[in-house]
């Protein structure tokens, strides 16, 4: 018999109500929030209409600043002032102190492997940091919007290692965000651009911002955007352009012998306002006003300014046809050719890489926001609001995964721009008699020396059961999810026992630190705390009942027979009534439940829709 | 798993290589974890393994070595590691020859040479492939067993060709 649904009420949601859903571009020197609203995808502005919100948070004794105000503290409290923040996501200490010796800020070890800057507030590390920009950015889409978010994309760069990404979304976590998908960026600005126009044919992503230059290949099929390959440099960006403007400076004036560090500033913001101003014009007067030189008339032309920084947009563009060669498609193949980043403004920018290209670049959305706008497409169409679009996004792995070998080499296991989601197994057999463990180490980079790549965990498997050198079997397999981050389990064959290990990225927090964190970033911790997790699992519950049901109505009788369906409804009655009550750890175990019994349906769906659909489409050929 | 079911194409070297991508863009249509991100734990889990498995399908079938061995794997011959299952010893003369070819032009750092290079193992490995596929089509013992011998032979010249890849790569970096 079957029974009408009826919802509690104030739980009801009409029909068609769209849901909220925002994308983020959370960057070095600026973040963004954007949203689709009418059908537009448009970045969302402060009280004062800014969109850009520098990313900068500062810490005092009183309070926490985020954006605009943190920013006109930067040069009052340098060493609690922090910015880009961005650089130091997923690093080690180590790490940190060998690429930026230079920074202001006092380092501490926070937890066992991620580094903290010690502040007013208490040691805060980069995820911290990063979660109170997210934060700023969730608050103002909520004021912007008039209600709470169901979800977020958060973007990445496409070179984000497996550390980096996981410290995104823990950032994202902890800033009280529904993570739909950590996006890199490149996709991002293709689908800006791709949607409008539904164009087919491949795409080029020319993404040049203050440090870093990102390079990416797509191919755009029906609505599926296929990421063919991505390459760059991580050291290449619009400050390598203001250094080549500070030595032309310096060579001008014939100045010699080393600057201090307010001489390297003032030089480093003069060069960055030339630069900016030949983007209007063909060439800037302005005088120089060094200490301890005398004031200097200078001009520099565009025409010069091409010349001294020729090298750097050559390595650009050879960095360029290196990502064109892994994609296994030529210049003449390229569509499209996107531009992302501020720095692409430059006139001469724009040039050569139409003069490669053979065609014009697309500048229309503006740099700085074509991401963020990207996002908000992708968020749009996760959280449920374009049921019968077929937009896709096939991300791949940025860097090969592999496994440390005899003599500190690295054997590869899932090479770069492999599509992902992806599983990959590697065997591997115990080296003495009677070893009952093992050790493996994971690494990401594309070196062959374990030095030289990029260490993701480590972990032992035990319990192998004894046997004689090289009987054993231990079949260790690597997934990689949607987000490009990934997780290892481990099986002994001949005995099929089976060790599960998440991969906690050497540097990364571990589930109880990122709980541990939550709960010191809520006042009155413990109650508040749980507050919010029984909402939480509240929530997850309904969602979890409210997705099944619609799978049982839609295909439960063909499906599964009475007794499985009338289980599976049970268990999601049990579900429900404990969702009532206050502990948020038995709704998660009842969730769980559910999860277990209607795993086998999920399965029969599964086959029965790629059945289904391959049947149609042989009908369709014939 | 049979990759070429999971396709729905028939189990045979020779692919239609349009059918291919079509049913590939039907697949992560149905298997794309983005297309249940608000589903039931249990329905992304299994999408997301489902999906992983059509990425590898992929990757395996429109790769006709690759594609190869799949289908000798799926008629129970195993694909012998190495230089173990090459025992022709004209070819094993040949494969000599290439690689002195490839070190003498890498050693005057003859770009040139190395295309050309290129371009023979490419020609020498299409007449593999159109042999490859005359022996699988067939399908007998004997004809899969020679098979596996061409397979090994079509792995160590892309192998080869993948360096002579890197070290064009190099030197036209320098420039």
């Amino acid at each position: 018999m079957a029974f009408l649904q009826i919802a509690e009420p104030g739980q009801s949601e009409a029909p068609h109500e769209r849901k909220l859903a925002v994308g983020i571009d959370l960057g070095t020197t600026n973040s963004l929030v954007a949203t689709v609203r009418s059908g537009r995808a448009e970045t969302l502005g402060d009280a004062d209409n800014q969109h850009l919100m520098p990313s900068v948070v500062h810490f005092n004794s009183e309070q926490v600043l985020v954006g605009q105000p943190a920013q006109l503290r930067a040069s009052e409290a340098p060493e609690h002032t922090l910015s880009s923040i961005k650089r130091l996501m997923g690093r080690s200490l180590e790490d940190i102190k060998q690429r930026y010796p230079h920074l202001a800020y006092q380092f501490c070890q926070d937890s066992q492997q991620v580094p903290a800057v010690i502040t007013p507030q208490g040691k805060v590390n980069a995820i911290q940091v990063s979660s109170h920009i997210l934060q700023a950015l969730r608050e103002r889409a909520e004021q912007s919007l008039g209600d709470e978010l169901t979800g977020a994309v958060v973007t990445v760069p496409a070179y984000f290692d497996d550390a980096q990404r996981q410290a995104t979304k823990d950032a994202a976590r902890l800033a009280g965000l529904n993570l739909l998908r950590l996006l890199n960026e490149p996709t991002a600005a293709a689908i800006a651009y791709g949607l409008d126009s539904q164009e087919e044919g491949v795409i080029a992503v020319y993404d040049l911002g203050g440090g870093t230059f990102d390079i990416s290949v797509l191919k755009l099929t029906k609505g599926v955007f296929e990421v063919l390959a991505t390459g760059g440099d991580s050291a290449l960006g619009g400050d390598d352009f203001d250094h080549a403007v500070t030595q032309w400076i310096l060579a001008e004036c014939s100045h010699e012998g080393k600057l201090t560090a307010k001489q390297r500033q003032y030089l480093n913001q003069l060069a960055k306002n030339v630069k900016q101003q030949l983007t209007e014009s063909d060439s800037v007067d302005f005088e120089l006003n060094l200490d301890g030189v005398e004031i200097t008339s200078l001009t520099l032309t565009r025409a010069v300014f091409e010349t001294i920084t020729k090298e750097l947009v050559a390595k650009t563009l050879r960095a360029t046809r290196r990502a064109l060669k892994d994609a296994g498609v030529t210049k003449q193949d390229v569509q499209n050719v996107v531009m992302v980043g501020g720095s692409t403004r430059m006139p001469v920018i724009r040039e050569q890489v139409a003069q490669f290209f053979g065609k014009p670049p697309l500048t229309s959305i503006d740099p700085d926001k074509v991401v963020a706008v990207g996002a908000a497409i992708q968020a749009d169409i996760l959280v449920g609001n374009k049921p019968d679009g077929d937009m896709l996004l096939l991300d791949v792995l940025p860097l090969s995964l592999g496994l440390e070998t005899m003599g500190g080499l690295v054997e590869k296991v899932i090479p770069r721009n492999t599509t992902i989601p992806v599983a990959r197994a590697q065997e591997f057999t115990t080296f003495k008699d009677g070893q009952t463990a093992m050790m493996i180490h994971v690494l990401q980079g594309e070196r062959e020396l374990v030095e030289d790549c990029r260490s993701l965990a480590r972990f032992n498997l035990t319990d192998i059961p004894p046997m004689v050198a090289g009987a054993a079997h231990i079949r260790v397999t690597f997934q990689v999810d949607a987000d490009g981050l990934l997780s290892v389990t481990a099986m002994e064959k001949s005995t099929g026992i089976e060790a599960r290990i998440e991969v906690k990225p050497s540097y990364g927090l571990s589930d109880g630190e990122v709980t541990q964190m939550l709960q010191s970033s809520v006042k009155n911790a413990k109650q508040d705390m749980r507050a919010r997790m029984l909402k939480e699992q509240q929530v997850e519950a309904l969602r979890v009942k409210e997705a099944i049901q619609a799978a049982l109505d839609e295909s439960g009788a063909s499906l599964l027979s009475e007794e499985e369906s009338a289980a599976i409804q049970a268990a999601i009655e049990q579900m429900m009534d404990i969702a009532q009550g206050e502990d948020p750890q038995q709704i998660e175990q009842a969730i769980a439940r559910v999860d277990a019994i209607s795993q086998a349906f999920a399965q029969r769906r599964m086959d029965a829709s790629i059945k289904q659909a391959l049947q149609g489409q042989t009908v369709d050929d014939i | 798993m049979d990759y070429f079911s999971l396709f729905d194409v028939p189990q045979q070297f020779d692919v239609d290589t349009t059918l291919l991508s079509a049913r590939y863009q039907a697949l992560q249509q149905l298997t794309h974890p983005d297309k249940f991100a608000t589903a039931s734990e249990s329905e992304k889990r299994i999408a997301m393994q489902k999906n992983a498995q059509v990425n590898d399908a992929f990757r395996v079938l429109k790769d006709p070595i690759l594609r190869a061995e799949h289908l000798l794997a799926l008629r129970g011959v195993n694909v012998a590691h190495d230089q173990q299952s090459m025992k022709d010893t004209a070819f094993l003369m040949q494969q000599m020859e290439w690689r002195e070819s490839l070190e003498d032009a890498s050693a005057t750092s003859d770009v040139d040479a190395m295309y050309a290079l290129d371009d023979e193992l490419q020609q020498h490995a299409q007449q593999l492939m159109s042999q490859l596929s005359a022996q699988l089509n067939a399908g007998t013992e004997e004809r899969l067993q020679t098979a596996e011998g061409l397979i090994a032979k079509l792995k160590f010249m892309h192998k080869l060709r993948h360096q002579i890849d890197e070290q064009i790569d190099r030197l036209e970096e320098d420039y």
